[in-house]
């Protein structure tokens, strides 16, 4: 074992590594698959889970305006903190994202995959002491599915056309055909409630490894443990607290200062000062969220898929990954979707920069001037410094950007998906169905690029009852084709989760699901004393 | 003769003769009513004029266009604005500043909390300054154009010329993360202890105290200063009183009135205008909760703010008035 390995093995001893990681790290390094696979094997069994402590999150992304309501959870720390008291019918495997147990204990769909039954673990208990029951579960479903619902669910629930108790089992009938159904189900605002939560839905009661102890929107919450947790494999420590911490120089001082054992959103660039602190280890992720700059293709001059196909290639993507994302990425090819996701069409040509074949087809599509983008740093982190180095590479190429900077406040409801040609992100989805139907399917409610194309929504709609995995991955190919080919997206990079914690917190596991280990950190970590 | 006439108090003298004191009191809490009003209609009109509403930016990019006409229609945001303010003015008079559309909690509740935490901090932060800035100044004073007068003056004046987000970054630097002495963040929450919650606060404190002192101490000095030229305080001197006495019992009872402007403007700033502290101390206060309000245009709670923080302010002002009235009798009686 040379030093290198050592050190990737360290790595996953403490935590900071997943197996698709060190597997692909160890096997550059130079050792087979089959040494490599037992020395992952070997290192990961080294942890030992500690129980007990007071785990305290220094988080980004909470208000006062937080609501402990699932339904209306926007927030990062609303995320990380639903996950804590409460489960879902249905969770994602950290490494694959394949849908696994958890509330369901199993489902099958019917042979046109319109009908799915799950059978619902029994002898679960709401915080409570009440038992989790069928019942429970669809009025939790109803309750985010119903028409009048402001749940954040409601788009991915919009499907849905009964949700039923047959004799014990959920049985949830569809409008159409969708093989994705228990992806669904891991939407983060569905944790089950008692009697969904009609009742009382911010009581925070649910099943999950900690009980809701304390709560002030904006401040801080806290958690303590739940001993009467079906699951065994989580909830080590003792007592979890979240603090809200929207300003970045305070999560560092206090991760530090060793107040917290965990903050999130740690801005690449100040990476290199952090890690100089001995008791501070970084915790990244690859993820599915991605940065973009996003053309309606129904406005000119963007209506010319030419001009479209000049931008994309006069887009320096190596550059922007190491300069706005510090490295803490990879560059992105033109469709939204990445090695994350199950079923990723493998095999598509890298775009890459190229002033000439821009000239070529800027030439080609007759357009002359400058083009207008909008940008903002609410877009997405370094937008601003992004649209200028977009900017540059493409002066190389003879076409002129000009930037405007927009206001952060109202970004989002006078910019983005209204004005032609601006700057903004994406998180992941579940499933590659849910981020095509939500984005790029031609009635899409957030189609923000207007991209409508017939094959694409057929391939689509079929793609999302096809239960033959070989048949359906053939078809994401040739949307992601589609999309990259024709589409109004340019999409330089996707960005990598990035958190640090304390060299004491230990078992983080890196999630590809999405960010804060899937939001899962507080039931997955524990103390090292 | 003078005496009958001022003792038999004719029938004709006015309330304002009789009562100047209490009238010019009254004569403030009305004009305050009608500023709180006009500054009820500017916050309305101001959060109107903002980009966005409630319901797209709460959503956020996850908005679906059922998600927001539901949100609408249950909050009302479908009426007209006047109807709107008027109603939400009812509640208010009620003492009900309604419920926060993000959260649906009671808005009047929420502020309690913050309110209070605003008000400690600054109360504590006021008690270590306003003495801290006076006796400084009449220390400075004392030594004019001495050494220890130009340390506090250069002092103050670094401490002024940093911004406050600069000042606390500095003290966390070196207090928590370098010495770990101090408690970062100073977070306080329900059921925290009196000594505990002073220990959590001392870094914001400090900070407020650093940001506070040099504005008012300066402006002790010059009051002082500018009495200490005139020429009743040259016969004090001549007399032969000694420089502290003369400072103490002679000149610093007729600065009084700006010094306690001065006082007043700051503490002001201490409850309202700490919003940057809060932020970098993790502070549960109203600046941090009225900017989360704003952000995602939570009208009840950017209106309950913006009165509190107007009240505060007249408030301040209403009582430095009246104790400058006090502190000098000549200004009771109007020329």
């Amino acid at each position: 074992m040379n030093d290198f390995t050592k050190y990737l093995a360290g790595r996953v001893t403490a935590g900071g590594m997943n197996r698709r990681e060190f597997m692909g790290r160890a096997m550059a390094a130079g050792l087979t698959l089959t040494a490599a696979g037992e020395l992952f094997a070997t290192s990961a069994a080294a942890q030992t889970p500690k129980k007990g402590g007071n785990l305290k999150l220094g988080l980004e992304g909470g208000a006062a305006t937080d609501s402990i309501d699932p339904a209306k959870a926007t927030s990062q720390v609303m995320f990380a903190a639903v996950r804590s008291w409460g489960d879902t019918l249905v969770e994602t495997h950290p490494q694959t994202r394949a849908p696994i147990p958890s509330l369901a204990e199993s489902w099958a769909p019917s042979p046109d995959a319109t009908t799915w039954t799950f059978k619902i673990r029994k002898g679960v208990k709401f915080h409570d002491g009440k038992d989790m029951t069928t019942d429970d579960v669809v009025a939790t479903l109803k309750r985010h599915s119903d028409s009048k619902t402001e749940s954040g669910a409601a788009g991915v629930m919009k499907s849905i056309k009964s949700i039923e108790n047959k004799g014990g089992d959920l049985v949830v009938t569809l409008d159409t055909p969708n093989a994705d159904l228990p992806a669904i189900f891991t939407d983060y605002h569905l944790v089950i409630q008692p009697n969904g939560g009609v009742d009382n839905p911010t009581a925070g009661v649910g099943t999950g490894p900690y009980k809701v102890k304390s709560f002030e929107p904006g401040v801080r919450m806290t958690f303590e443990k739940n001993t009467s947790d079906w699951r065994s494999d989580r909830g080590f420590v003792e007592t979890v607290e979240i603090i809200t911490m929207n300003d970045a120089t305070a999560r560092i001082a206090a991760l530090s200062s060793g107040q917290v054992q965990f903050i999130n959103r740690v801005d690449p660039k100040t990476v290199p000062l952090l890690t100089r602190a001995p008791t501070v280890q970084l915790l990244t992720t690859a993820g599915g969220g991605h940065y973009v700059f996003i053309m309606h293709c129904d406005k000119a001059p963007f209506d010319n898929n030419d001009l479209r196909m000049a931008l994309k290639y006069a887009i320096d993507r190596e550059e922007m990954v190491k300069r706005i994302l510090g490295g803490y990425g990879k560059v992105g090819n033109d469709f939204p979707i990445n090695d994350t996701y199950a079923l990723f069409p493998e095999g598509i040509e890298q775009r890459k920069y190229d002033p000439d074949k821009a000239k070529f087809h800027y030439k080609k599509s007759g357009h002359s001037g400058s083009v207008l983008l909008r940008t903002s740093e609410v877009a997405f982190p370094g937008a601003v410094d992004a649209s200028v180095l977009f900017q540059q590479s493409a002066k190389k190429a003879g076409i002129e950007i000009e930037i405007k900077r927009e206001p952060g406040d109202g970004y989002w409801s006078n910019v983005w998906n209204v004005q032609p040609f601006c700057a903004s992100y994406w998180g992941s989805r579940a499933t590659q169905d849910q981020f095509y139907s939500g984005a790029y399917l031609s009635t899409a409610d957030w189609n923000d690029t207007r991209f409508k194309n017939e094959k694409f929504d057929k391939l689509l709609i079929s793609a999302r009852g096809e239960l033959d995995e070989k048949k359906r991955k053939d078809m994401y190919r040739e949307m992601a084709m589609l999309v990259r080919d024709e589409g109004g997206t340019i999409l330089p990079m996707f960005n990598d989760f990035v958190n640090a914690g304390s060299k004491k917190l230990q078992g983080y596991v890196s999630d590809i699901g999405n960010d804060m280990s899937n939001g899962y950190v507080a039931s997955r970590v524990w103390l090292d004393a | 003769m003078s005496n009958s006439t001022e003792a038999g108090q004719p029938p004709g003298r006015s309330l304002r003769e009789r009562f100047p004191l209490l009238t010019l009191i009254f004569e403030r809490f009305a004009l305050s009513i009608v500023l709180l009003f006009a500054v009820s209609v500017l916050i309305f009109a101001g959060v109107e004029a903002l980009p966005g509403d409630f319901a797209t930016t709460y959503l956020g990019q996850s908005a679906t266009p059922e998600a927001v006409a539901n949100i609408r229609a249950e909050l009302g945001l479908d009426r007209p604005v006047v109807t709107r303010y008027f109603d939400w003015l009812g509640g208010v008079v009620h003492g009900d500043f309604g419920t926060s559309w993000a959260s649906r909690n009671s808005v009047s509740e929420q502020v309690g909390k913050r309110l209070g935490n605003s008000l400690f901090l600054a109360g504590f932060a006021a008690i270590i300054a306003v003495p801290l800035a006076v006796g400084l100044g009449m220390l400075s004073v004392h030594f004019r154009d001495r050494m220890p007068d130009k340390i506090i003056n250069v002092i103050s004046l670094a401490a002024i010329s940093l911004p406050e987000f600069f000042i606390g970054y500095l003290l966390i630097l070196y207090f928590s993360v370098n010495f770990g002495i101090a408690t970062f963040p100073a977070t306080v929450y329900e059921g925290m202890g009196f000594l505990e919650r002073i220990q959590t606060i001392a870094l914001p404190t400090a900070t407020l105290v650093l940001v506070v002192l040099a504005h008012m101490m300066r402006m002790t000095r010059a009051a002082i200063l500018s009495v200490m030229s005139s020429a009743y305080m040259e016969t004090a001197e001549l007399k032969g009183l000694s420089s502290w006495r003369a400072i103490i019992k002679h000149a610093a009872p007729n600065a009084l009135a700006p010094i306690i402007n001065v006082v007043a403007l700051n503490l002001a700033y201490l409850v309202v205008g700490v919003v940057v502290v809060e932020v970098v101390f993790v502070y549960p206060g109203m600046g941090q909760y009225m900017v989360d309000a704003v952000t995602v245009r939570d009208m009840p709670v950017v209106q309950a703010c913006g009165l509190i923080f107007a009240a505060v302010y007249i408030l301040l002002n209403m009582i430095a008035d009246i104790l400058a009235i006090v502190a000098n009798p000549r200004l009771r009686h109007p020329r």
